[in-house]
């Protein structure tokens, strides 16, 4: 089968995931809300976040607890390279001078936190990807804590746990909806190209892919930068949308989150990555909104916290438990095949994405 | 001289016997159903937290915590036990022919509904507790004056691991645990009883989460919902780097782990000293990478094809 025939015949996947976040983007242009203008911002990094996590997680069938880590590296590069250099220095007084001089547009200093943490994810990934299997997702755990760990002590340069502030807040939704397009895009094309295609089936069949000539750790290796960049570039828009960074704001709990979105949505499938996240962020904003508190007639009823993360955790067990492979299992949004009839668009089983 | 080397010793030791005692609860579970439990700190944290009464203060209402010794360490050790069997009947069980990855994601979400229970009811904040407050009296031991607590910790901690290797050699309960372990469907077959077995294994592996959490609270004199996190992941790192599904090698690796953190807190210069941690997950990595089987290779867990 030629190379053009598999992009034609999956081109449809990425653009219609384009398409429903294009669509969201309208409606929220359209109510004009400051706050929903906010929680779609968020819904957008959270579709980077989680592509990134697929294009490795979901290519590999390894399940990795560290990616968070990559997110981490590029919030914090986006920081140093936009903070303005008159607060750098009294704020991170051990950055070397060049770095606290410089002062970049968010879009150039996201981009650099990318090439940053794919390149941190290169170096990890070698040593990592000789690893398979359980201990590798532990491995990846080690190297979440470890990432923690500097950023949380290194203080003359990341500030320790306390915030670092000054980061300027981009409140536009279209840098957050072309970063989402772009990175749904590389995930489709790593998935359809050689690599991709070569570490499916070591997922499917390691065996028959190491007899078939498969480097499973090199095709792995490829994988796991290329998921580390755009968690980078997740982070960095994350710390733009938020304009504040801890180590903890990239630990534990947004590994949670972005990970529970995945595995609801279908680990194998960037369809089921994208609408996990779009699913999973309706339902926290519903919860959100009941911790806040609901008038009812003269008293308030609110939720108490922490019950968004129960409620997030039961339905992320009950999947698990029901549908293991997720929501939509390795299936992929395409439009029907021309002489297959119907004119919505539905999901094929089996296809790659 | 003397008096410092034998500091760091029990140091390195009383580390050691709680990394050993988290990894040993982990290894207890991953042995029977290839279950990597994420949620065992949380089981700890809970087990601290049945000492108090729900309120978001941050000094902790003593409730259960007020009993005297002998009834506070089996009450703790219950609800351990109680928690984890309960996790495994609502939850695990219903994982029996998942993948491993699988059942790895659901303790990782079911620790997370554990921590939030606990922030729902206790809020984030760490608080302040003097559990059993005679233990931090130094003693002296050759010269140099080392906490009764580290030395309770040590003896406690080899007490446990005799106790569990007579279990798992001597008992028939013990016998069909390893038999699980070796290799479970074969031992299915020759009539062991899965689910009790299994919730044998958890509940030891509660009692484990509890002790260690005992040692930690007394330790600290804090109550945290995250509490357990860190020594899980150090308890996670001694599993595989002992070997997964290996008792003896998760304990080995346990006592390694807590003596190469002490280690490196003495040796390292100041400035680098917040980084201990990190230097201890580097260094497992590179081990891993020498011998990604672990130090102790358990029978049965290599891949088949």
């Amino acid at each position: 089968m030629t190379r053009t025939s598999i992009l034609r015949r999956t081109v449809a996947t990425p653009v219609l995931l384009s398409l429903i976040l294009v669509a969201l983007a309208l409606v929220t242009y359209l109510i004009g809300s400051r706050p929903f203008n906010q929680t779609m911002i968020d819904l957008f990094i959270r579709v980077i976040m989680v592509v990134g996590l697929y294009i490795f997680i979901g290519n590999s069938g390894v399940i990795s607890f560290g990616h968070t880590a990559f997110a981490c590296l590029g919030g914090y590069m986006a920081a140093w390279l936009t903070i303005p250099p008159m607060m750098k220095g009294t704020l991170l007084p051990g950055l070397p001078s060049w770095l606290a001089a410089i002062h970049l547009p968010f879009w150039v200093a996201a981009m650099i936190a990318a090439v940053w943490a794919g390149l941190w994810a290169l170096i990890f990934g070698r040593i990592l990807m000789r690893l398979s299997g359980i201990a590798a997702s532990i491995a990846t755990f080690a190297l979440l804590a470890m990432i923690n760990t500097i950023y949380s002590n290194w203080s003359s340069v990341t500030g320790g746990t306390s915030s670092v502030v000054g980061i300027p807040i981009v409140r536009a939704l279209w840098p957050y909806l072309i970063a989402a397009v772009v990175a749904i895009f590389v995930a489709w094309a790593h998935a359809i190209s050689r690599a991709g295609l070569a570490l499916r089936a070591a997922r499917d069949e390691p065996t028959a892919a190491m007899a078939s000539g498969i480097d499973i750790p090199r095709e792995r290796l490829v994988a796991f930068a290329l998921s580390g960049a755009v968690m980078g570039l997740g982070g960095a828009l994350y710390a733009h949308s938020i304009g504040v960074v801890t180590p903890d704001t990239f630990y534990l709990g947004l590994t949670f989150t972005t990970l529970s979105m995945l595995v609801v949505g279908g680990m194998s499938s960037l369809t089921g990555a994208v609408l996990g996240v779009v699913l999973l962020s309706l339902l926290i904003q519903v919860l959100r909104w009941l911790e806040a508190g609901v008038p009812i007639g003269t008293s308030s009823f609110a939720l108490p916290n922490g019950l968004q993360e129960i409620v997030l955790g039961i339905i992320m067990i009950l999947i698990l438990m029901r549908r293991p492979a997720g929501l939509f299992g390795r299936s992929e949004l395409t439009l029907p095949r021309p002489g297959q009839g119907g004119t919505t668009p539905r999901t094929t089983a089996g296809t790659p994405p | 001289m003397m008096a410092g080397l034998l500091q760091i010793l029990f140091d390195a030791l009383s580390l050691g016997s709680l990394y050993a005692l988290g990894a040993l609860g982990i290894a207890l579970i991953f042995g029977v159903m290839r279950l990597v439990n994420f949620a065992h700190g949380d089981v700890m944290a809970f087990s601290i937290f049945a000492l108090l009464w729900p309120s978001v203060d941050a000094m902790a209402i003593v409730f259960a915590g007020n009993l005297p010794w002998f009834l506070l360490v089996p009450f703790v050790l219950a609800v351990g036990a109680g928690l984890s069997v309960l996790c495994e009947v609502l939850v695990f069980r219903r994982f029996r022919r998942a993948s491993p990855a699988t059942m790895m994601i659901a303790s990782f979400a079911l620790g997370f509904v554990i921590r939030y229970f606990l922030l729902m009811l206790f809020s984030s904040r760490p608080k302040s507790i003097s559990l059993l407050p005679e233990l931090s009296q130094p003693v002296e031991v050759l010269g140099a004056y080392i906490p009764l607590l580290q030395v309770i910790t040590i003896i406690v901690t080899l007490l446990v691991l005799f106790a569990l290797t007579g279990f798992l050699r001597r008992t028939r309960f013990g016998l069909e645990m390893r038999a699980a372990a070796e290799n479970f469907t074969m031992a299915r077959m020759l009539g062991v009883r899965a689910n009790r077995v299994i919730m044998g294994a958890f509940a030891l592996s509660g009692m484990l989460a509890a002790a260690s959490a005992l040692i930690l609270a007394a330790q600290t004199g804090t109550a945290d919902i995250q509490m357990g996190a860190g020594v899980m992941l150090m308890a996670f790192i001694a599993t595989v780097i002992g070997g997964l599904g290996s008792l003896p090698g998760a304990v080995l690796a346990g006592f390694l782990i807590g003596a190469a953190s002490v280690l490196m807190q003495v040796v390292l210069p100041p400035e680098a000293r917040p980084f201990r941690d990190a230097f201890v997950y580097g260094a497992v990595i590179l081990v891993l990478i020498f011998r990604p089987q672990g130090l102790l290779p358990a029978r049965g867990t290599k891949e088949r094809v």
